[in-house]
C-alpha cells in the first residue's frame, strides 16, 4: 500500500524545462508546489569534468538509464515492436532539469504557418494537396496568440538573436534580450553564399549566454565560452540555459516548492472526470507513495506523459483503424538527411571551438515560405550550418571512396579533421494515421508498467522533401567553393540505430477539438480538468524547428491556465 | 524523503577549481563556474600552464605506465587485440598508430567497466532478432562478444595461414580483418563479423582520441595528430580568428587540483 502524503494544490510530474517553467511561475504567485521527479538532483558543480565526450557523449552519462525504462519500436503494425536496447535514435534526459541539461541551446519559434497548418494550407492550395491518411490539424491556438508566451521564455532564459528579422519567421514584439553569438569565418562563409543565392541567412538563436545577462528574475549568468562541449553536456558555467541555473532557483527562493528527487511517477489517480493525486515509486527505498493534489501536471518528456495516460487509463486511446480516440495519435519526429558535406583541402577551421547554438539559418525553405504547388510534398526544412565544436571520436569524416580503416583512413581522418564543412536540413515532420504511440503488449520497465511502443516510418513526403533539401544544401555548399562535395540526397526507413535527433512530438496532443485532439489550447486535459500535460507532447505536427522555444512557450501558457484554473475551475477555455 | 541537493553551497572541489583557474566568482551570479569573473576577462588571466601528468623533462616514454595491465583480457586476447587495432589505425609518419596509444589497453577497461557488461542498456527478454531497423537483440554481453570474436579472428588466422593473428604479416591481418569486416567470418549464430569488426572498429577511435584518463590516447598524441586542443576552458578569443590556431592539449587531469 501507498503512504498517503498530505494533500497539496500542485503537483508536478518530471522537473525539466516544464515542469521548473511551472513550479517558478505558480510558486511565485503563492502557489504550493510539490515536484517529482525520478533521476537525482543536479548542480553545475556536477560538470567541472563535463569535457569528456566518452563518458558523455559516447556513454550517454546523462541520459536516462535504459536498463530501468526505454521504448519499443517498429517500422509498421504489421512488425513486432522490440525494445530499445541501447541509444540510438534519440536520447532520453533524467534527472534534475531532464533533457533541458543536455540540450544544444537552438530556440527557435514555430512559424505561424504551423499553428494553423490545416487551414493555411487548404486556402493556399485546396484540400486535395493533403494527402490521404495525413492528420493535419490546426493548433487551436495562432501564432499571434501565443508570441507573449515565446518572449517570456525567451527573457527567462536569456536568447540571443538578431534584432533584424526576416519577415519570413513570425514577427516579434520584442527584440531578443541578448545579442547574436559571435558570427565566425565559418558562418560568415554561409552567409555570403545564401546571400548570393538570394536567401534570408540569420544567426540562430541560442540560447548559449552570448554575454552576461540578468534575468527579470533577477538571475544573473555568466556568457558563454564556445567550450564545444553543450549537445550531450551539462554547462559548468550555467552559461547555456538549463532549468536548475534559470527557473528552479526562482521556484526554491519562493519557499512554496518542495522537489522531491528519486519519485518515479507509476499513476495518475482519476475518477474518470478529475485526477485526485499521483502514486509515486522512491526509486531508493521502493516504497511507494500517493500525493493527492488538486490539479496534476504532467511535464515529462513526451513518451513518459502519453504512457501515464495509457497506463492510468486516462482519456481515450487512440485506434490507428479507426481513426478514433486521441492519446497515442500524431506522433512525429524530425526528419533529416540531405545534407551536403564540402572538404576544404587548403584551408582549415578552428572547429573544435563552438557552441551548441552557434550557427546560421536560412528560413527560405522552411515552413510555407515557399511555393508548393509543383512539390510532392508539404512544409519543409530549415537549412542550417553550425559549428558545435567538432569532437574527435564522433568526427572523422572524409571523402567518399576512402576506406574505413587502416593506413589511408588514418592519413584521410587527419587531413580533413579540421577542414570538413556540412551544410543540414532539419526537416519537418508532418502527422499520419498510421504512426502513433501505444503500450507494448510484451515488455514492461522496472516497475512492471509497459513500455511505450513507437510505431513510425519515413514516407514519400519525407523523401521527396529530403531529395528537393538536398538540391538545396549542395547549391549552397557549391557556393561556398570546397574542393569537393559529397551530398546525401536518398532517406531509407527509419532506422532507430543511428543517432538523428531528440526531437519527438506529439501523443497528447493539443487542439479546439476534443474529438481530435487530447489538451486544449492551454494544455488542460478535455477529459480531467485538473490534469494539464505539457511539453512537445502537445505538438499536433513537428516544424522543421527545434522545439524547445516553442514547448517554453506552451509551458508559460499553460501558467496562464492552471492559474485561471486554480481560481475559478471548470475547463478555461 | 529525501531532500533536494540542487543548491548546495560551493563545496571542496569548487574552491579548489576556482583557485586553479585563478579566477574569482562574484557572488551574484548564479550556476556558473568561474561566472562574472569570465565576463571580467578570463583570458587576461588564463590559468596558469597546467602541470603535465608525466614526468617533467619528457622521460614519461622511459617511465613505467602502471595503467598498462589488465583488468578484463588474457594476455592472448589483449596481443591479438594490438594486433587488430594496430591495422586499423597503424602508426605512419603521420604519428603514433593504435597500439601505441594504449588502445587495447582501453578497450580491456571499458570491458571491464559497466559498459562491458551493458549496464545501463534494457536486458529484458524476450530477445527477438527483428528488423535491421530495431537495433541489436543479442542477450550476451559485449565481454562475450569479444571473447567470441577474438576467437574467430585467431580460428580463421589458422585456417588460412596457419599462424597465430599476431604473428601474421600486415597484409595477412588485413585479409583475416577484411573477411571480418564483410562478415565472411561469422562469430556465433547471430553475430556477424561485420558487426564485431564495426564494435572493433568504434572502439579503436574511442581509444585514439578519449580523454588520456581511459588508459588510451597515450600523452595526447592522438590529439595532437589532428591538432584537437583536449579541454579548453575558454574559445571566446579565437572564434571570430581567420586562421587555424594550434594549441597545447589539456586533458581532465589538468582540472584535478593539485
Amino acid at each position: 500500500m501507498a503512504t498517503k502524503m498530505p494533500k497539496v494544490p500542485v503537483v508536478i510530474v518530471g522537473m525539466g524545462w516544464l515542469g521548473g517553467i511551472i513550479a517558478a511561475e505558480l510558486s511565485k504567485q503563492g502557489v504550493k508546489v510539490v515536484g517529482l521527479e525520478r533521476g537525482k538532483p543536479r548542480a553545475t558543480e556536477d560538470y567541472y569534468m563535463v569535457h569528456d565526450e566518452l563518458r558523455y557523449a559516447m556513454r550517454y552519462d546523462l541520459m536516462q538509464d535504459l536498463s530501468k525504462e526505454t521504448i519499443t519500436f517498429r517500422n509498421t503494425s504489421k512488425m513486432t515492436a522490440l525494445p530499445m536496447r541501447s541509444y540510438g535514435s534519440f536520447l532520453l534526459g533524467e534527472g534534475l532539469g531532464g533533457s533541458g541539461i543536455h540540450w544544444n541551446g537552438q530556440t527557435f519559434r514555430f512559424l505561424p504557418y504551423d499553428f494553423e497548418i490545416h487551414s493555411k494550407t487548404v486556402e493556399r492550395y485546396g484540400k486535395k494537396k493533403i494527402p490521404d491518411g495525413m492528420l493535419l490539424q490546426d493548433w487551436g491556438i495562432t501564432y499571434d496568440e501565443l508570441e507573449p508566451y515565446f518572449y517570456k521564455f525567451e527573457e527567462v532564459a536569456g536568447i540571443s538573436g538578431e534584432q533584424e528579422q526576416t519577415p519570413m519567421v513570425g514577427k516579434r514584439s520584442k527584440p531578443f534580450p541578448t545579442k547574436p553569438m559571435l558570427k565566425t569565418p565559418i558562418l560568415k562563409m554561409f552567409e555570403d553564399a545564401t546571400k548570393k543565392l538570394g536567401y534570408h541567412p540569420y544567426m540562430m538563436p541560442s540560447a548559449n549566454l552570448s554575454e552576461q545577462y540578468t534575468n527579470p528574475d533577477g538571475i544573473t549568468r555568466a556568457a558563454c565560452q564556445y567550450c564545444g562541449y553543450c549537445e550531450r553536456f551539462g554547462c559548468e558555467y550555467g552559461a547555456k540555459a538549463d532549468p536548475v541555473v534559470t527557473v528552479l532557483p526562482v521556484a526554491n527562493k519562493t519557499g512554496n516548492f518542495e522537489l522531491r528527487p528519486y519519485s518515479n511517477v507509476v499513476e495518475v489517480l482519476h475518477d474518470g472526470k478529475k485526477a485526485s493525486g499521483v502514486v509515486y515509486v522512491n526509486t531508493v527505498t521502493g516504497e511507494r507513495y500517493e500525493q493527492p493534489a488538486d490539479v496534476v501536471i504532467l511535464a515529462s518528456y513526451v513518451f513518459n506523459n502519453v504512457r501515464l495516460l495509457l497506463t492510468s487509463k486516462l482519456g481515450k486511446p487512440y485506434d490507428p483503424k479507426t481513426g478514433k480516440g486521441v492519446v497515442g495519435k500524431n506522433y512525429c519526429y524530425q526528419t533529416n538527411g540531405g545534407s551536403a558535406t564540402g572538404f576544404f583541402d587548403d584551408k582549415e577551421f578552428n572547429l573544435y571551438a563552438g557552441a551548441g547554438s552557434l550557427g546560421m539559418e536560412i528560413p527560405d525553405f522552411n515552413g510555407d515560405n515557399f511555393d508548393h504547388t509543383n512539390l510532392n510534398f508539404l512544409h519543409g526544412a530549415g537549412i542550417r550550418i553550425s559549428q558545435t565544436g567538432q569532437r574527435p571520436i564522433a568526427t572523422n569524416p572524409v571523402p567518399k571512396g576512402t576506406p574505413t580503416w587502416g593506413a589511408e583512413f588514418k592519413k584521410q581522418s587527419l587531413k580533413y579533421a579540421n577542414n570538413t564543412l556540412t551544410v543540414s536540413p532539419q526537416g519537418s515532420s508532418l502527422p499520419w494515421q498510421h504512426h502513433y504511440l501505444d503500450l507494448d503488449p510484451t515488455f514492461k520497465d522496472a516497475y512492471g508498467l509497459p513500455l511505450m511502443r513507437i510505431t513510425f516510418d519515413f514516407e514519400d513526403q519525407d523523401r521527396e522533401m529530403i531529395k528537393f533539401m538536398a538540391s538545396k544544401t549542395e547549391e549552397i555548399m557549391k557556393e561556398m567553393n570546397p574542393t569537393s562535395i559529397g551530398v546525401s540526397n536518398k532517406l531509407g526507413p527509419y532506422n532507430i540505430v543511428p543517432y538523428q535527433s531528440t526531437h519527438n512530438t506529439g501523443g497528447a496532443i493539443m487542439g479546439a477539438d476534443p474529438s481530435t485532439s487530447v489538451v486544449n489550447s492551454y494544455l488542460q486535459m478535455w477529459d480531467a480538468e485538473n490534469v494539464f500535460v505539457v511539453g512537445a507532447s502537445a505538438f499536433p505536427h513537428n516544424s522543421g524547428y527545434n522545439p524547445t522555444g516553442t514547448v517554453g512557450a506552451l509551458a508559460y501558457r499553460a501558467v496562464d491556465g492552471i492559474a485561471k484554473y486554480l481560481k475559478s475551475g471548470g475547463m478555461v477555455v | 524523503m529525501a531532500e533536494q541537493h540542487n543548491h548546495q553551497p560551493p563545496d571542496r572541489s569548487r574552491r579548489q577549481f576556482l583557485k586553479y583557474s585563478g579566477a574569482a566568482i562574484s557572488g551574484a551570479v548564479i550556476g556558473g563556474v568561474i561566472g562574472g569573473a569570465i565576463a571580467g576577462g578570463f583570458k587576461k588571466k588564463a590559468p596558469a600552464p597546467a602541470p603535465t601528468p608525466t614526468t617533467p623533462g619528457g622521460q614519461a616514454a622511459a617511465v613505467a605506465d602502471y595503467n598498462q595491465a589488465t583488468m578484463y583480457f588474457t594476455q592472448s586476447q589483449l596481443q591479438i587485440t594490438q594486433a587488430a587495432v594496430e591495422r586499423i589505425f597503424p602508426k605512419d609518419d603521420l604519428g603514433p598508430g593504435a597500439a601505441e596509444l594504449g588502445v587495447a589497453y582501453y578497450i580491456d577497461h571499458q570491458l571491464a567497466s559497466p559498459w562491458g557488461i551493458n549496464g545501463r542498456e534494457y536486458r529484458t527478454g524476450p530477445y527477438v532478432k527483428g528488423e535491421a531497423t530495431q537495433g541489436d537483440y543479442q542477450s550476451i554481453h559485449r565481454t562475450e562478444v569479444f571473447n567470441l570474436g577474438l576467437i574467430a579472428i585467431q580460428d580463421a588466422s589458422m585456417k588460412k595461414y596457419n599462424n597465430k593473428f599476431p604473428d601474421l604479416a600486415d597484409d595477412q591481418k588485413d585479409a583475416i580483418l577484411t573477411l571480418l569486416e564483410k562478415g565472411d567470418i561469422e562469430v556465433i549464430n547471430g553475430i556477424t563479423g561485420t558487426s564485431f569488426f564495426n564494435l572493433l572498429r568504434t572502439l579503436t577511435l574511442e581509444g585514439v582520441y578519449a580523454d588520456p584518463l581511459y588508459g588510451g590516447n597515450k600523452n595526447m598524441q592522438g590529439w595532437k595528430m589532428r591538432k584537437y586542443p583536449g579541454n579548453q576552458m575558454s574559445y571566446t578569443n579565437i572564434m571570430e580568428k581567420a586562421e587555424f590556431v594550434t594549441m597545447e592539449p589539456m586533458s581532465l587531469r589538468d582540472h584535478i587540483a593539485h
